[in-house]
């Protein structure tokens, strides 16, 4: 596939993201972008740069975070709000446990993933904040292919799927009560081989993780999951170092990483093109059950 | 925008259990579009449900209750990609209590594909889902003869649809009908020709996909800028820009253009046509960025920016067609909230002209109470005025949607006469 055709493609994908970024500022009081530092959330940011140039970006961003990152995560982050001048907000899961708000998982497969909803929902209410802008694709997983770009958020925080708002050529109804709130998707349309094209074409600076790197790794149920040393192994489960990149990041428990030399977009490019498994199914948190995904978005995952 | 798209948007309709997820999932397996763990999810979905083959449509049925029940409740998005061309696919409802997703769905489609089960005929959502495709102005309208498989591929037994949904189409003015029989099941003539029905000619479903151009209708469409956000960065560096922000509907502007901000009726110049860090000449129909004028006038979301020219029509009482959408039946001389481009204004419903029998495609001027899911022709007044064009010239400027105040709820879709 030639960069050629999809050119145009992306522009079409690009004029409809910052028309739903506008239309957030327009609607909204105290609208953040969920930012996870992922190259979804990180489009994100450019996009919304180039919705309101020359001003300030007229969000804020709000970070879960579940205390496992990856390191140059957070650097990237630090760097990333400094450059905007915009205020971060952190939704600390580590907080949550601490309050008492959430137990901590137990066993091999303990992760924070799930948490997060909590602390999420939680600080969106401390902070009145009635719109959260998340990087979500309806290519990603089945259940995401169901979202509006606007999607209505009842006092509870809760996806009601079964019932969601007609949502008619560009006319976004943002309307909501007291205590309710709005995610609003603006790639909803862009797939993953998108992304990585735009962040090629745009020149958009993601953090070195999804480059090839060296790092200790293990292998659970067919997927590679970089090993961290509150990890826990099951026995059988052996810790090796090679070259690796990450596809997509989260919580580094439950993040795969891909075997790969990749050292620029262009091969990543060729790589993502060429693979037939999905980015998501390196994503130990949708493995979970059939429904994984639209149980935690009924919740108020992101 | 439209011309030489690199990129389709579709959505596929039809009555419940007509295939269309099936095709979907086929449309998508035989272009090689499916992902190993999906179709290992999806065969293994399937075994679980006692089945022997693989069921596509498990592919799109992304919600448990979809699942449980094996229909499909709310639109799904698919995206797929062949050499010549990118899709985005609306897999919508069938079912008539979804008919508001259908809608949803088929809102942003450049083509609608409508599954007709071979051995069914035209049946009722049939000629709801080509009426709701033509009402939003979907001009390419491809008829699927499915289950071609259930009936020894016959040659007659597809002329003879053919022949019925052509005269459909007439009675509809569809511009571009197009008639196919496949098998979603087996895919034939999906992705692949089939070798059962040598005596169809035409092109497979996806050579048509891949090769329908797209064009508008024809007509001149005036340029409209909607005014979506005033960016003021008031900023050491920026201390006195200002631009309008927002994305051409129809038509095109260009640097230096006479031009006339509504409702203020004031004329001034564009200065210039701004985006991240550049400055252009000229702006196309669907493009995002922020316009600065000569003159400093005020405007603010929900004005519109035209040419001198070509201003649209101000309108206080509105004729459209609506499809309701609500549990509770429309209210005469209730009051809604109208949204339209980026003004919200209160409306009072003052007449039902007219509603539509869906079954045979005829006005009802007897029973006249809008419940959900009509289609019917209504008079509006609002209490602002608004600036409109024709939903058949301009979809941007000519639509709007209805909300009901106590609940905030999407109510209706209006497509303005």
């Amino acid at each position: 596939m030639t960069l050629d055709i999809n050119s145009r493609h992306l522009r079409d994908l690009e004029n409809e993201a910052i028309y739903v970024m506008r239309e957030v500022a327009a609607q909204f009081e105290n609208p953040v972008i969920l930012f996870s530092g992922g190259k979804d959330s990180i489009v994100l940011v450019h996009l919304a740069k180039k919705a309101f140039w020359p001003m300030k970006i007229p969000f804020r961003l709000l970070h879960v975070d579940t205390g496992h990152n990856f390191e140059e995560t957070l650097v990237f982050r630090d760097n990333l709000v400094k450059e905007l001048g915009v205020e971060l907000i952190v939704a600390s899961v580590q907080e949550s446990i601490d309050n008492g708000r959430v137990t901590e998982e137990k066993g091999y497969n303990a992760s924070r993933n799930k948490a997060q909803s909590i602390s999420l929902l939680d600080k969106l209410e401390q902070l009145k904040i009635d719109v959260a802008i998340g990087g979500g694709r309806r290519d990603e997983e089945k259940a995401r292919a169901k979202e509006r770009f606007f999607s209505h958020r009842d006092e509870f925080g809760q996806w009601d799927p079964k019932n969601q708002r007609p949502e008619l050529w560009n006319i976004f109804n943002g309307r909501k009560h007291p205590g309710e709130h709005f995610r609003v998707f603006p790639i909803s349309n862009w797939t993953e081989l998108d992304v990585w094209q735009y962040i090629l074409t745009d020149k958009v600076e993601l953090p070195s993780l999804y480059y090839t790197h060296r790092r200790k790794i293990f292998k659970r149920d067919g997927v590679f999951l970089a090993w961290a040393p509150f990890m826990m192994l099951k026995p059988g489960e052996e810790v090796i170092e090679t070259d690796v990149r990450c596809r997509t990041i989260g919580d580094i428990t439950c993040t795969g990483v891909t075997l790969s030399k990749a050292d620029n977009l262009e091969d990543i490019i060729a790589e993502i093109a060429a693979t037939r498994v999905t980015e998501r199914g390196g994503r130990y948190d949708d493995k979970r059950s059939e429904a994984a995904m639209e149980e935690r978005k009924r919740e108020g995952y992101f | 925008m439209k011309e030489n798209l690199s990129l389709l948007r579709f959505t596929t309709a039809g009555s419940v259990d007509d295939g269309k997820s099936t095709l979907i999932g086929r449309l998508l397996y035989d272009s090689k579009s499916i992902f190993e763990d999906q179709l290992d999810h999806i065969t293994e979905s399937s075994r679980r449900r006692g089945k022997e083959e693989v069921d596509l449509s498990l592919l799109t049925d992304g919600l448990k209750a979809e699942r449980e029940q094996g229909i499909t409740i709310d639109v799904a998005y698919r995206y797929f990609a062949t050499p010549r061309r990118k899709f985005i696919i609306a897999d919508t409802p069938g079912h008539i209590q979804y008919t508001r997703n259908m809608v949803t769905g088929a809102s942003t489609a450049d083509m609608a594909l409508i599954l007709v089960d071979a051995r069914n005929g035209v049946v009722e959502q049939t000629i709801r889902h080509t009426y709701i495709a033509h009402l939003l102005d979907i001009r390419y309208i491809v008829f699927c003869i499915n289950k071609m498989d259930l009936t020894d591929y016959s040659n007659e037994v597809f002329s003879k649809l053919r022949a019925d949904l052509k005269a459909l189409a007439v009675k509809l003015e569809v511009p571009h009908p197009y008639f196919l029989p496949i098998s979603a099941k087996l895919g034939d003539n999906v992705v692949d020709r089939s070798e059962n029905m040598p005596w169809y000619e035409g092109p497979t479903l996806l050579e048509l996909l891949e090769t329908v151009e797209i064009n508008g209708n024809g007509q001149a469409v005036p340029a409209r800028f909607p005014v979506q956000y005033v960016i003021r960065p008031l900023s050491a560096d920026y201390p006195d820009y200002r631009s309008y922000a927002g994305r051409v509907a129809g038509g095109s502007f260009r640097r230096g253009e006479k031009v006339v901000a509504l409702p203020a009726g004031l004329g001034s110049t564009i200065k210039s046509i701004d985006t991240f860090n550049e400055s252009h000449d000229t702006v196309a129909p669907g493009e995002s960025v922020a316009i600065v004028l000569d003159d400093d006038i005020d405007i603010s979301r929900g004005d519109m920016i035209v040419p001198a020219d070509a201003v649209p029509e101000l309108k206080s009482d509105i004729v459209a067609r609506i499809c309701w959408f609500s549990e509770k039946p429309m209210v005469l001389n209730g009051k809604y909230l109208l949204r339209h481009t980026g003004s919200e204004v209160r409306c009072v419903i003052r007449e039902v002209i007219f509603r539509l029998n869906v079954n045979t495609v005829e006005r009802d001027t007897v029973n006249k109470e809008v419940k959900m899911n009509d289609i019917a022709r209504i008079s509006i007044r609002t209490a602002k005025p608004l600036f409109t064009d024709p939903y058949i010239v301009n979809h941007t400027t000519g639509s709007f949607i209805l909300i009901d105040e106590g609940t905030n709820n999407t109510v209706a879709a209006g497509m303005i006469i």
